[in-house]
Parts: C-alpha cells; sequence; structure tokens
C-alpha cells in the first residue's frame, strides 16, 4: 500500500440511523466512520441487516420513514472545494436534489425494480439530464445515446424506446449505471450491483465500473456481501457487522493481514473455488442476532472464538488505529483496552 | 467419500432427457415454436456420492431436476431409479398412482427456506407430515421420528411446537433438510439449498450437509449455480449451458483442468477472494443464447473465444476425451485451457 495523502471527498463521521417502530427501535446504523477518497473504490462489506445499504441510503438523505437520522455528521467536498454537511439538510430540499444524481448517484441492487415500467429507458435518463443540466430534449438524447453505447449496449439508438422489461438482466443493470453516469456524478454508490446476475454477466458488469472509473476518475462506494467482489474491485474496505464499522483498511491488510475476528471468521467460513473438493469449513457459530435484541457490549461477541467474559460482555469497543501508520483501524479489545464509558466522549 | 457403498452401483440414471415448453400465441393459442429447456441431457449419478449440476440462469439445470422428480413430465427420455432392493423404475414414464410411493425415495430441499415452509404449521406438522402420509398414523411414533430428525439437522426438539417464523434463514434449512429426511429417502435433489442465506450460514449448512452424507450413506443431486459452493459438496460436476450438459467431470480436474471453454469462461469470472490474484479475466461477450430459438451447431458459439467454422455447423456429442472427462467440444483435445489452480 503506497502511504501517498489520498484526498478524502467524503467523510462519514458516527453516522446514527435509527428505525423508530412500534416494536421497538431499530439501530440499523450505529454509530459508523469511514472516509471514501478521490478515484479509489472504497468497499463496504457485510451480512444481511449490517446496516451497509442504509449506510448508503443516509449518505443521499434517502432514508425512509420510520428511519431517521439521529446523530453524525456526512461531510462532502464539493467541486468548488467547499465543504458541505448532508445530514444538516432537509430531506426534499433543493440542495439536496441538485447533489443526488451530479455529486454522488447511486446503483441499486436489482435493476428492474429500480426502473419505471411505463416509460422507456430514453424517456428515464433524458429526464435525468434535463433535471440536472440546461440542454435542450434534442441534446439531452443525443446525450444519452452516446452514454448507452459507452456502456456498451449494442445499437443505442434503438434500445432508447425500448421499456425495461424488453431488456435482459445484464442489461437493465447496463442502463442502470448509464442513468447514474448521466450527470458525471464525482461519486458513485453501487449497491449490490451484480448480486441479481449470473457470474458471467457479473464479470462484464464489473468490468465496465472498472473502465468507467478509469475513464472518469470517480469514486466508488461498493456495497457487497460477496468478499471475492471486495478482492476484485476495491481499494479500501469498510467490514460491518451489525450497524457499526468493526474494521477498516486497504484491501490488500483486510484479506492477509485481518484483525478483527469477524473479519477472518468470514474469510475463512465462505466457499471458495480455491479450496480443495469436499472439504468441511470452519464456520461461525450461531446466526445474526436480530436487531432488537442487539448483546451488550461487543455486539459479536457471542458468536465471537476469542471472546473474554467481562471485557466483551460489558464494555462497547470503538473503531482505532491498529498502530502509528493509522492505515489500518479496527474495533476489538483484543487490540485496545477497554475504557470507562464517561472518558470516551470524543467524537 | 463413498460410505462403504459398492461404488459401480448407480442409483439414477437419466437418458437423452428432453424437456420443451410449447409457446402459445394468438387467439386459438397454437403452438408457434418451443423453448427447449432440456436438451437431451444424459447422466448417471452413482449411489452415495454428490453429482452436482451447475449452469447460469435459464440453463435448464432446475428443469431437469423437476423432471428427475416428475414434478414435471418429461418431453422424451427415461429417468431410472434404482432402489436398494435392485429394483429399477423408470421415473419418466412411471403411472401417477404408483409415484406416490417412489417419491419417499427421492426427496427435495428448496431454495428459499421463507417461502418452502408452511408459516402455519408447526415444525412437528411440517416435518411429520411425510410420515402422516405414509402411514406414520402414531402421533406418540410421529413425535419420537420428529425429535429424533430435530437432533440429527442440529435443532432442539423441544423446538418441536414452534411456528418457522421464530426461526433464523439457516435454522429454517434445517428444518427443510428434516423434512426432507423423514422418510429415509436414498436420493436427494438439493436445489440451491444455500444460495438464500448469509455468508457465515451456508457453511453451516454445507457441513451438515455433508455430515448427513457421511452417516446416513445418502446421495445427492445438487443443483447450483455457484461455483464455490458446487465445489465444497461435490465429488463430481456437470455444467449445463442452454439446455445441453457441456461438460462432467471430478470435482478437481473440471476446476483444475477444465476442457470445454464455458467451464473456462465461468471458473475465470468467479471472483476470487483474493486481492492477490487478481487477473485479467476472461469476459464473455453479449448474452446467454435463448432456449426458443437457439443458434446453429454448438449453442456456445457465438461467446466462444475459440471458436472455428466446423462449430457453427456440427453439434458438438458429450463426448469421452482422456481421464474418463465428458466434454462437448469439436476442440477439447487441442486446446489447452486454465483451470482455478492457484499456481
Amino acid at each position: 500500500m503506497s502511504n501517498e495523502q489520498h484526498e478524502v471527498i467524503l467523510s462519514v463521521n458516527n453516522l446514527k440511523t435509527y428505525f423508530f417502530q412500534d416494536e421497538g427501535t431499530v439501530k440499523a446504523v450505529d454509530g459508523a466512520s469511514f472516509e471514501v477518497y478521490k478515484g479509489r473504490t472504497l468497499g463496504i462489506v457485510g451480512e444481511s441487516g449490517c446496516g451497509k445499504s442504509v449506510t448508503a441510503r443516509s449518505i443521499l438523505r434517502l432514508e425512509e420513514k420510520p428511519g431517521r437520522i439521529v446523530d453524525g455528521e456526512i461531510t462532502l467536498l464539493r467541486e468548488d472545494n467547499s465543504t458541505i454537511e448532508l445530514t444538516a439538510l432537509k430531506q426534499n430540499s433543493r440542495d439536496l436534489r441538485a447533489i443526488r444524481g451530479s455529486d454522488i448517484a447511486l446503483i441499486f441492487q436489482e435493476p428492474m425494480t429500480s426502473f419505471s415500467a411505463h416509460y422507456t429507458i430514453g424517456n428515464q435518463i433524458i429526464e435525468m439530464i434535463r433535471l440536472h443540466q440546461n440542454v435542450t430534449k434534442r441534446e439531452a438524447k443525443d446525450l444519452t445515446i452516446e452514454l448507452l453505447r459507452r456502456v456498451g449496449i449494442p445499437k443505442p439508438e434503438r434500445r432508447i424506446d425500448e421499456y425495461p422489461f424488453q431488456l435482459s438482466g445484464g442489461l437493465r443493470q447496463r442502463v442502470m449505471i448509464a442513468m447514474a453516469l448521466a450527470n458525471n456524478p464525482r461519486i458513485l454508490i453501487a449497491d449490490e450491483p451484480t448480486t441479481a446476475l449470473d457470474v458471467t454477466t457479473q464479470a462484464q458488469i464489473l468490468d465496465l465500473l472498472r473502465q468507467l472509473q478509469e475513464d472518469t476518475g470517480m469514486s466508488v462506494i461498493l456495497i457487497t456481501h460477496d468478499m471475492g467482489v471486495v478482492a476484485e474491485m476495491c481499494d479500501d474496505v469498510v467490514v460491518m457487522y451489525l450497524g457499526r464499522v468493526v474494521e477498516t483498511g486497504p484491501v490488500d491488510d483486510i484479506f492477509h493481514n485481518p484483525q478483527h475476528p469477524y473479519t477472518r471468521s468470514l474469510l475463512t467460513s465462505i466457499p471458495s473455488v480455491l479450496a480443495e473438493p469436499r472439504t468441511k469449513l470452519p464456520t461461525l457459530t450461531g446466526a445474526i442476532p436480530h436487531p432488537y435484541n442487539r448483546p451488550q457490549g461487543c455486539a459479536f461477541h457471542p458468536r465471537c472464538s476469542e471472546f473474554m467474559p467481562g471485557k466483551c460482555d460489558h464494555f462497547t469497543p470503538h473503531l482505532q488505529a491498529l498502530d502509528a501508520s493509522g492505515i489500518q483501524h479496527v474495533s476489538c479489545f483484543l487490540h485496545h483496552e477497554p475504557v470507562a464509558e464517561s472518558a470516551e466522549h470524543i467524537s | 467419500m463413498m460410505n462403504g457403498h459398492d461404488q459401480s452401483e448407480t442409483i439414477l440414471e437419466v437418458k437423452n432427457l428432453k424437456k420443451f415448453f410449447p409457446i402459445r400465441r394468438g387467439f386459438l393459442q397454437r403452438v408457434v415454436g418451443e423453448v427447449r429447456a432440456v436438451d437431451d441431457v444424459s447422466f448417471t449419478i452413482k449411489r452415495g456420492e454428490t453429482l452436482s449440476l451447475v449452469g447460469e440462469s435459464g440453463c435448464g439445470k432446475t428443469t431437469t431436476s423437476r423432471c428427475i422428480m416428475r414434478a414435471l413430465t418429461p418431453t422424451e427420455g427415461d429417468v431410472l431409479f434404482r432402489l436398494e432392493s435392485g429394483e429399477t423404475f423408470n421415473m419418466a414414464t412411471q403411472p401417477k398412482r404408483q409415484l406416490r410411493g417412489l417419491r419417499r425415495h427421492i426427496q427435495m430441499i428448496f431454495q428459499d427456506p421463507f417461502s418452502s415452509l408452511n408459516p402455519r404449521m408447526t415444525l412437528f406438522d411440517i416435518i411429520g407430515e411425510p410420515l402422516l402420509v405414509n402411514g406414520v398414523k402414531s402421533h406418540d411414533e410421529r413425535t419420537d421420528r420428529v425429535s429424533e430428525l430435530l437432533t440429527l439437522v442440529g435443532l432442539r426438539p423441544e423446538h418441536m411446537q414452534r411456528f418457522p417464523h421464530a426461526f433464523s434463514g439457516g435454522q429454517r434449512q434445517r428444518v427443510g433438510i428434516a423434512r426432507a429426511l423423514a422418510l429415509n429417502p436414498s436420493l436427494i435433489v438439493a436445489d440451491e439449498p444455500v444460495s438464500a442465506l448469509d455468508v457465515s450460514v451456508q457453511a453451516q449448512i454445507l457441513n451438515l450437509m455433508l455430515d448427513l452424507q457421511d452417516q446416513l450413506g445418502l446421495t445427492y443431486l445438487f443443483v447450483a449455480h455457484d461455483l464455490s459452493v458446487v465445489k465444497h459438496i461435490s465429488d463430481r460436476v456437470a455444467v449445463m449451458y442452454v439446455g445441453k450438459i457441456v461438460e462432467v467431470a471430478e470435482t478437481k480436474k473440471l476446476f483444475d483442468f477444465p476442457k470445454h471453454p464455458y467451464t473456462e469462461a465461468l471458473l475465470s469470472a468467479v471472483p476470487k477472494p483474493d486481492p492477490r490474484l487478481r487477473s485479467e479475466r476472461i469476459v464473455l461477450e453479449g448474452d446467454v443464447a435463448d432456449p426458443a430459438n437457439p443458434p446453429s451447431g454448438c449453442y456456445f458459439h457465438p461467446r466462444c473465444p475459440y471458436v472455428i467454422d466446423r462449430c457453427k455447423a456440427e453439434t458438438p456429442p458429450l463426448r469421452e476425451v482422456e481421464g474418463g472427462q465428458l466434454v462437448a467440444c469439436h476442440r477439447a483435445e487441442e486446446l489447452t485451457l486454465k483451470g482455478v489452480s492457484v499456481n
């Protein structure tokens, strides 16, 4: 990993998004902090319910009721080097709408349900372009055809008049990407962009994303549960468990020098094509706890193989730098001594 | 891993299996074409082994497994199922009335543990139902068997009276497995049994399936799209593409030395969980062929990087090449393809 300083384009600090329901409060994201660097790909990885999608939506302020950001800052560096605090904006404000789609764009997991079924794909992209750029219909149409060609859609001048249902899953995801790129975003958030696709199509889409990033120099936040995709695509990795970040670092350190027991067991318990046939996998015991009964202390302690009674179940670990270099961070008492709760309201 | 069974004994032989779905159009619903979902598929499974069917969506792997269960009636071909007693039945032509007796020997595990368990039935009802249907009328006998089964799959027998909603995805999949095992089947057809589960839970279910196979001498037909999962469970692997089997081989051979260009591309497309192994991948052009209107010759030729003129004209048969690997490719001998071995 090079030590050169990368420019931070988006920083998320102590983000908390809670869902207030009749049955109780679900702390979907409970104090997540990480940074996105210019021109690099950040992978947010974790299993279902870890809060990775809610984090992505919170960045764009698309958290849905009864969800609400209760604490934390999301700071975006704008093109003119000013910073803007996204949590301070109203969800339906003009400022925020100007950022969505043009500064930060989002690709959803399910390309079928994220398009309108009643309009042609051309229509939907043209609308998006004209909302953000001052162009005529004609120009917007030409731009759209150019975009569709760029994401590898054959015969774009004909495809532009087709409806989403006429396209295959892979093509639909390409159209989704074209739409996200329409206003040259500086940050692209891709929420499980290939989970619904077959492996050969997945390879095509990942290649396309990488190519586009090289061409445009945008930053990418890739949200996935697939460690293979992380290994192939990301520069930096954030590992989440039950709404909290347990470890962050450069991809090579995360895979070859993982420090949190959860990261380690995630890596050893995944089926791999590189394994010997018919070998048993080491497993994580138990299942992910229901968010209503989040375990006390470190949320991972009931499943942890290195659980230390009296420590892990009493104190809550916080994300801290592993060593002086400060590139890898981990939230675990194997690396830090617990401090009294009162002494740690620093951030 | 043959669990002490005679290695040569075949439990299931699928011969020239075909399943075409008619495409109907217009007021008179005339048949205007057909989707060749399964197009001349043949393979055998030996007692005690795991054969995996892999392929991308729409390749016919699920239709094949449904034809074997006779949940669908095949258009053509034979599915010869051999009981432990030596009797052989053809599942494809068996009269419907006699199927119920046979089905207790072939059971199925489903993909989605959330929709395959009735939310209004307790675990006792769910797992006990196949017993009741097959003549175990005594409540006590069923209770004993259900608690035995729950213990076998790693659940607590005390939870017998609970409903599925009280359990996590992995636990529900265990219930599905217990239900499949209730009648002591010899063949289990598992259709994507772990693809709906979280990664840390997948490993638990795969390990359970390996354990049960050793304990009970089960035979698995494992249908999946995820090659890494397949590698962990299979003795042999059959790769399907647009309704046809393109390659069958022992797991290690198939992953280390694939002989069909499609297998090579599939293996290359799987993201490897190690950032140091980022390499140039073979990215296939275009989409999977349409089974209603397949290309001429070899169905894979429009996407194949090694295509020659012969591939466009002639359909390659599935044939044996050196080392017992079965491949449907004209150029199997001359090509040296790349597997996933680490070196």
